[in-house]
């Protein structure tokens, strides 16, 4: 396995996906010997990991069970130890759409910060791209070189621990996107039109306020950019949901002893409500909001230079 | 083939993408072809050799040039108002008549010109604020200033371009939610991918460019053939078609039950994709150019047939038996080519079918009209353990069943059910703020990962159902029943 190429059975070394339950994970680094305990009982590494297929489920020794899965950049982000405030998997999504990124690209990040945007970076330009990746804080670049050489992917990333606003990225007329994550983004704009390739490189810059937004736009277009384009963009999460709601009592007419109104008589079939004309509900499927959802990460701020 | 190495150039046979502000358009780049875009004519051939991401304006004639530089000349501190409580709209602060802009027009005054010449007759602009004349100028620039880039297409291009342009081909898929399919799904090289779509080829094409040409798809589809219409667009490399295969859906039963049999094959996938190209109703120019390369290739071998046919016409008294010699022999040549064609089509599915089989695909992507329960519900058969699916539907409802009827099943965790909202912004300094919303109009995602499926247990399943949802607040008990 890495986090670049799938493998179908979990082997020494590994970094593997514990799936406890609804939103309930966390990574594992798979050895011999090694024992890890979740709230269901011990799994053996040895004996419960090492040579089962992904996607296997294992019971643990209290006689709960967990499925162990495949790592990938997604399943990293939700999991990984933060060391700074991450980037989720929806802002990763189009900033890589929107960079243009594919195999073969060579990309230029900074900051680092807790690898979450760089492993889905890696996983894109993989086989034959390249990231580089610049992190002025000297244990986070060493914390990420770390786990780029446990997950497999050293060979495709180059960490480097400098200031990007003073020395740059440390390569020149190459890259194919730059992506921007740092306080002062209209700092490090030079520098990365210096990084891009001649013609059509494409940049990015993500900001929480829209006053550094704005000193980056303007740099942008001091700079020469052109189709400088401002979005933000958030996730609406539904979760599925069977509902009963009751039907009002309006009375009786003098006459007769059915309840007037509400017509519930029609047989259930998809989508619609079906009836309950003993306890007097409806009940129907729904796609229910979160009561707390994320209402801002960041504006994300797109250009190219020409 | 083009990453860090010197730009690419737009080359004749191209598919290449028009760009004016935030309207796109797709051509083909032919040699003496009329194009039609945003109300102007002109021919590409004067582009042809050009890096992409150039930009021209159009000649009186209709060729293009490409745009010099010009120094914004730095204007001195114009004069301006404060607000607009003494300005008037009563229509009558232009001075000039669309006849003189016409005639401006016609004696072939640049742009820039036109602009500066509505401004100076212009009675209120004085009277505007900065920010007023500075959306005036924006507002006429972008009227009379036509302009043209010319851009390489990707999946940023062409989705944002369908989405504007012609949405109902692709299901209302928005550009942000394909974003995330395609990284919900985790795309990338080596990837053996299931993919079912119904939005012309613009969902394949977009898992294609993820995939760089590694890796390999079986593209599912509906009918006689699939539509790859957008998929052409992105100029992908032919090697990269070489490990992308097809399979028939209405073979998917047969296949999953073990009676797949090549007997019967769905009728000629080439006129089935022609046929569905038409009755989509895309917008004129884009049909002509498109169909056009189409039957470039067929009418060029008519060609080659046509002269021997007219030879043998005017020979025919010397030579009549010889001509219907020749004639039988082209039959026989046309049969055998069918054969040869038909025998390959067979071969092709059989191998599409073996891929199947192995029911270790790294991923499903279903993105199509069809209800998505069926599909996901057979698809789901061929992927491996510990792999992601994602299946987009324009609506809401149809994923609220499909996600029911995967609970039941069992064999998939986390599922969830999301769609994306998006805003673009305007960021001028003081003048900052959201500009359009487009949330609402994006379409639903339903993802989740694939495990190990534990048949004949019921119970188990009923338990991983439980498990897999989220405990309901105390509060809502009675109301609420997970799924």
């Amino acid at each position: 396995m890495s986090f670049v190429e799938y493998g179908d059975t979990i082997k020494d070394g590994d970094t593997a996906i514990v799936f406890l339950g609804h939103e309930s994970m966390f990574p594992v680094k798979v050895q011999h010997g090694t024992v890890t305990q979740t709230k269901y009982g011990v799994i053996r590494h040895s004996t419960d990991l090492i040579g089962k297929k992904y996607g296997s489920k294992v019971t643990c020794s209290k006689g709960g069970w967990v499925f162990i899965l495949h790592p990938t950049p997604e399943l990293w982000t939700m999991n990984l130890p933060h060391r700074t405030q991450i980037l989720y998997s929806t802002d990763i999504s189009i900033i890589t759409m929107m960079l243009e990124l594919k195999p073969g690209s060579i990309v230029c990040e900074s900051g680092t910060g807790s690898g979450s945007l760089s492993h889905a970076l890696i996983r894109t330009v993989a086989p034959t791209g390249h990231l580089y990746t610049v992190e002025f804080h000297q244990q986070r670049a060493e914390k990420a070189r770390e786990e780029f050489r446990e997950h497999g992917v050293e060979h495709l990333v180059t960490v480097t621990n400098q200031d990007v606003c003073k020395n740059g990225f440390g390569v020149s007329n190459i890259a194919d996107a730059v992506f921007l994550d740092i306080p002062s983004p209209w700092e490090a704009i030079g520098h990365a039109k210096s990084a891009l390739k001649a013609e059509g490189g494409r940049i990015c810059s993500f900001s929480p306020c829209i006053e550094q937004v704005q000193r980056t736009c303007l740099a942008m277009e001091e700079y020469g950019f052109t189709e400088i384009n401002t979005l933000e963009i958030l996730l609406r999460v539904y979760n599925v949901r069977t509902i009963s709601l009751q039907i009002p009592d309006l009375g009786k007419t003098a006459e007769d002893n059915s309840s007037t109104g509400f017509d519930s008589s029609n047989p259930s079939h998809q989508g619609s409500p079906c009836a309950n004309l003993q306890q007097g509900t409806v009940q129907f499927k729904s796609g229910v909001p979160l009561r707390e959802v994320v209402g801002h990460t960041g504006y994300l701020t797109f250009a190219t230079k020409s | 083939a083009m990453e860090g190495g010197p730009s690419a150039r737009i080359r004749e046979g191209d598919c290449a993408v028009l760009k004016r502000d935030e309207v796109f358009k797709a051509v083909s780049v032919l040699r003496r072809r009329k194009i039609i875009f945003e109300k102007q004519w002109f021919y590409l051939d004067n582009a042809i050799g050009h890096i992409y991401g150039t930009t021209f304006e159009v000649t009186s004639g209709g060729n293009l040039q490409p745009k010099q530089e010009v120094e914004e000349t730095t204007t001195e501190t114009k004069e301006a108002g404060t607000d607009n409580r003494n300005i008037v709209d009563d229509g009558k602060s232009q001075k000039l008549t669309h006849d003189d802009i016409k005639a401006l027009k016609d004696k072939g005054i640049k742009g820039q010109e036109i602009v500066q010449q509505l401004i100076e007759n212009s009675t209120t602009f004085r009277d505007k604020t900065e920010f007023a004349q500075d959306k005036y100028i924006k507002k006429k620039k972008k009227k009379y200033e036509a302009v043209i880039t010319i851009v390489k297409p990707s999946t940023r291009i062409l989705s944002t371009m369908y989405y504007a342009r012609e949405p109902g081909k692709i299901n209302h898929l928005r550009y942000d939610t394909l974003a995330q399919m395609l990284t919900l799904g985790n795309i990338h090289a080596g990837n053996k991918m299931i993919v079912m779509e119904t939005c012309a080829g613009l969902v394949l094409g977009a898992v294609m460019e993820r995939m760089g040409g590694y890796g390999s798809i079986i593209q599912m589809y509906p009918g006689g053939g699939p539509v790859r219409a957008a998929t052409g667009c992105f100029g992908f490399p032919k090697p990269f078609f070489d490990n992308l295969h097809e399979f028939p859906l209405s073979k998917v039963q047969s296949l999953l039950s073990g009676t797949f049999t090549t007997e019967t094959l769905p009728a000629d996938p080439e006129e089935n994709a022609l046929v569905e190209d038409e009755s989509n109703g895309l917008s004129e120019e884009k049909q002509t150019s498109l169909q056009e390369t189409e039957e470039e290739p067929t009418t060029e071998a008519a060609m080659e047939i046509n002269p021997t046919e007219e030879q043998d016409m005017m020979d025919i008294n010397a030579e009549d038996v010889e001509f219907k010699e020749n004639k039988e022999k082209e039959n026989k040549e046309n049969v055998r080519e069918k054969q040869i064609k038909q025998w390959e089509r067979r071969k092709k599915l059989l191998e599409a079918a073996a891929l199947l089989r192995e029911k270790n695909a790294d991923g499903l992507i279903v993105a199509s009209k069809f209800h998505p329960t069926p599909l996901l519900l057979s698809l789901l058969e061929f992927v491996a353990p510990s792999r992601p699916f994602v299946v987009y539907c324009q609506y809401k409802e149809p994923l609220l069943e499909c996600y029911t009827k995967l609970r039941e099943r069992g064999g998939v965790i986390n599922l969830k059910l999301s769609e994306t909202w998006l805003r673009n912004y305007q960021v001028l300094p003081d003048r900052s703020h959201p500009k359009l919303t487009m949330s609402g109009g994006g379409g639903y995602l339903l993802s989740g990962i694939t495990v190990v499926l534990d048949k004949g247990k019921s119970d188990s399943s009923n338990s991983e159902a439980l498990k897999m949802e989220e405990p309901s607040s105390k509060r809502c008990k009675l109301q609420d029943l997970p799924c």
